[in-house]
């Protein structure tokens, strides 16, 4: 434990670091989508802030404040984490690089990894080189993930790899991928998969855009034909990779439940509103009645993300958090989203009108309870883990 | 911000608190008293004082166990579960708090007499049939060196059983709390008959005379001590209204789990499985919000307003929730008054009322939010 002098010392230097470090213009205003820093090989930076902030937040390791130094973090402790956080808070500071690499990939390598892969896939998610994508779901495999048909075939010192994942966010982007690979067809089916990196610029990886209903076009068809995989670009076990699988997804569930704009310490709902509704015009009651309620629970599942990090490092957490945060949060903020359109009225209706993203925004929020395994998934993993019920 | 976790005391003290009610106080005696018609078990609050309970917010040096807010949020939720009948909010919380926030000898003493069990206290603030203590209108007129107290109150919580009461009433510039016995001349009490059989009163006050004596805190500004006061017993309702939502929560998932219908436990079918699982999920968050509130109130008192209104709005959803999908999912047996489901949603209701509602909480955290 640090004490409190050691950790008011780290808060004024981080607060001297930000002041002198993030642009004026990569701070305020509501996250969206489309100004998320991916990083990446192909991201095309908004702005020189950007990259300014990028680049900088990455020198110091605070584009993954928790990872250890040696892997491209700040090795922060969990008192610091918090302090950290306040700190962008308190500035309205974005998140310099968000990342499949940062949210999913990285904790399952940091868990599962050998120290040579750590050393040589983490430090380039860390400084915004190398982006990841998710190859877990199959046009046969949504919820029952695990019936994924994807095979690998073992060749000796490779897999030979083919067949489709489908919903493959950014795929077009990316530069590698993460996928769950059946490489023992006659193993039961949680048995017989395979965790594999895969580099997108191996011959025979192609990728085919799908357009969303938000009219972005986020994710793809990706296509493996007779691709190449040495064997040493696995991740755990061979044919234990759905341990990885399902690891990595309390991850990303818990990313999906707070990167919900306002869950992490952001902005009012309320005040928020209140601005898009113009000058004198009050809030009609039941859009104020919607947007107390919202502006609860958001507080208070906010303060249930952090009271279950606080009980990971008190090493007394209850085991399936995640799937509750992630219910929980994002049924939340499609929620949130409704009452922003509703308080933009005409206004929202127009894609780039005078609201800007929030039309596509508002649409992009239907996926948070899909992705990641749906909220009905969820409450079947609840109730069978935390309540016993069913069989 | 604050650590979120519960400390090995807290854990502790919600062990040997748990071990005591489930002996002494199961749902069961808390029918049995109703079915005697009493609101109150003298020997039980006196046993619970014995183990530091009553004074669990008086200061060591007038004989408490000042354990703080959060342990007392620990207290309140392990009743909670079993309904356990006690006038634990209105007078080691709620009384103990407002008294520590006047430091004199008078008040020291008082305080001495709340940790031993041998005063009981009740606060008299709601005159309307919602809660709102600003707009308080009984009158305290001035005369000589004190007052005369006239006016009506509703809703006093243990009010029919409690010794003292502390009274809010109107003064010439602002409002002055009062700490009076409960059987001063004028004083006129009537026992309600409160749908979740707890003590309630309505107490007329004809022409009380009140001594200087007999202010808390300072005349005209009765925040000062009310405002910390009704915070921390809104924090503990919260506590314990989470409690009353594990225990209604408990029961039934165990009945999912025993009873049969098309040849299977219902806990098979999805329907209510999934429902059973939003419910937890509900619990789970209000838990965080719980928590934080009593963390507030030990850390940082004079910023945690919001925090404490979270928690009561958030408990008091969550615990609407949980008897109403309790006593669905009970199927006609719910509906009997042989079973315990009704009794959770009866005092869910009482205590949704009780120190503001769903509605007068939010809006104070919009508020502090901004809008
Ligand atoms: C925007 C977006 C981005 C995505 N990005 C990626 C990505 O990068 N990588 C990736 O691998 N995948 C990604 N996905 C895919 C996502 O993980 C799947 O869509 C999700 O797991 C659901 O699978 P499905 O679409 O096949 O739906 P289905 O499984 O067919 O579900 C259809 C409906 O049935 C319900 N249902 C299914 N089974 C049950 C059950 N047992 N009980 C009750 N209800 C049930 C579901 O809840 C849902 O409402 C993305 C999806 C979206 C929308
Ligand atoms: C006030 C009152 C008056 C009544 N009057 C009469 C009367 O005059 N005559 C009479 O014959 N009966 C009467 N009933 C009985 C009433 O019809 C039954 O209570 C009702 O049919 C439910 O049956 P149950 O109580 O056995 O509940 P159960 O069937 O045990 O149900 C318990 C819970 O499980 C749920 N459940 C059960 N099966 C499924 C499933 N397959 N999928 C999802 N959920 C399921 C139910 O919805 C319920 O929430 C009365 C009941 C009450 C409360």
């Amino acid at each position: 434990m640090q004490s409190n002098q050691e950790l008011e010392g780290f808060r004024i230097e981080l607060r001297d670091w930000l002041e002198a470090n993030c642009p004026a213009e990569m701070r305020g205003g509501e996250a969206s989508e489309a100004s998320i820093c991916w990083g990446g090989k192909n991201f095309e930076f908004e702005s020189d802030a950007q990259r300014d902030w990028m680049e900088r937040a990455a020198s110091k390791g605070y584009t993954v404040p928790t990872w250890p130094v040696e892997y491209g973090g700040a090795g922060l402790t969990r008192p610091q984490e918090k302090i950290f956080k306040e700190e962008m808070n308190r500035i309205g500071a974005r998140s310099p690089l968000d990342s499949f690499g940062i949210w999913m990939l990285g904790p399952a390598l940091l868990h599962f990894g050998s120290h040579e892969q750590k050393l040589h896939y983490l430090p380039p998610i860390a400084r915004g080189e190398i982006r990841w994508c998710q190859g877990y779901s199959e046009p046969g495999a949504g919820s029952d993930l695990a019936s994924v048909q994807t095979r690998g075939e073992d060749k000796g010192d490779h897999w030979l790899v083919n067949g489709q994942k489908i919903w493959t966010s950014y795929a077009d982007k990316a530069d590698w991928i993460f996928a769950l690979i059946r490489t023992d067809r006659e193993a039961p089916k949680h048995k017989g998969i395979s965790f594999l990196l895969i580099n997108m610029e191996e011959a025979g990886v192609e990728t085919r855009p799908i357009k969303l209903i938000s009219g972005a076009s986020v994710f793809c068809e990706t296509f493996f034909t007779d691709v190449k995989v040495p064997k040493h670009q696995i991740v755990g076990t061979e044919n234990r990779g759905w341990d990885v699988a399902k690891y990595l997804l309390t991850h990303e569930r818990e990313m999906i439940s707070g990167g919900g704009q306002g869950l992490s310490g952001g902005r009012a709902l309320g005040a928020v509103l209140n601005e898009s509704l113009g000058e004198g015009q009050e809030m009609e009651t039941t859009l104020r009645a919607d947007a107390m309620r919202c502006e609860v629970d958001a507080l208070a599942i906010g303060l249930t993300l952090e009271r279950y990090k606080d009980q990971a490092e008190a090493g007394t957490g209850a085991g399936d958090a995640s799937a509750m945060l992630k219910y929980m949060g994002t049924e939340l903020n499609k929620q949130r989203h409704e009452l922003l359109m509703a308080a933009g009225g005409s206004d929202a209706l127009e894609w780039d009108g005078p609201l800007g993203n929030r039309p596509a925004d508002w649409l992009r929020t239907k996926a948070n309870s899909i992705e990641g395994g749906t909220s009905e998934v969820m409450l079947s993993i609840v109730s069978r883990r935390v309540l016993g019920l069913g069989a | 911000m604050a650590n979120l976790v519960m400390t090995e005391d807290e854990t502790m003290l919600a062990d040997a608190a748990r071990g005591f009610l489930d002996k002494s106080a199961p749902v069961k005696a808390f029918r049995d008293l109703r079915d005697a018609g009493k609101t109150h078990d003298a020997k039980m609050w006196k046993e619970m004082a014995d183990m530091g309970w009553a004074g669990v917010l008086v200061p060591e040096s007038a004989g408490g166990s000042d354990m703080g807010h959060a342990a007392a949020g620990v207290l309140a939720h392990e009743m909670g579960k079993t309904l356990v009948v006690s006038p634990f909010l209105s007078t080691a919380v709620i009384a103990a708090t407002a008294l520590r926030n006047v430091s004199d000898a008078r008040a020291e003493k008082a305080l001495a007499a709340i940790a031993t069990g041998d005063v009981t206290y009740a606060l008299a603030v709601d005159e309307t049939p919602k809660f709102n203590p600003e707009a308080a209108s009984m009158v305290a007129t001035r005369e000589g060196n004190g007052f005369r107290l006239s006016g009506k109150k509703t809703f006093v919580v243990d009010g029919a059983l409690a010794d003292r009461l502390l009274v809010l009433a109107k003064t010439d510039d602002g409002l002055t709390l009062f700490d009076i016995p409960a059987d001063r001349a004028g004083i006129n009490r009537t026992a309600q008959n409160m749908i979740d059989a707890r003590d309630s009163a309505r107490i007329d006050f004809d022409n009380v005379e009140a001594t200087g004596e007999d202010v808390l805190g300072q005349v005209d500004s009765a925040m000062s001590v009310l405002k910390p006061a009704l915070e921390a017993g809104q924090a503990a309702l919260a506590a314990e209204m989470a409690g009353l939502s594990a225990g209604a929560f408990g029961m039934t998932v165990a009945y999912l789990k025993e009873r049969k219908q098309f040849g299977t436990v219902i806990g098979n079918f999805q329907a209510l499985q999934h429902r059973a699982a939003h419910l937890w999920c509900e619990i789970e968050v209000t838990a965080s919000a719980i928590l934080n509130a009593g963390r507030m109130l030990d850390e940082d008192p004079d910023n945690a307003t919001m925090a404490v209104s979270l928690a009561k709005a958030r408990a008091t959803s969550t615990a609407q929730l949980a008897v109403q999908e309790g006593v669905q999912m009970h199927g006609g047996i719910g509906m009997t008054d042989a079973y315990d489901i009704g009794f959770y949603m009866k005092r869910a209701r009482v205590g949704a009322e009780w120190l503001g509602d769903y509605g007068y909480h939010a809006a104070q955290v919009a508020k502090h939010r901004g809008f």
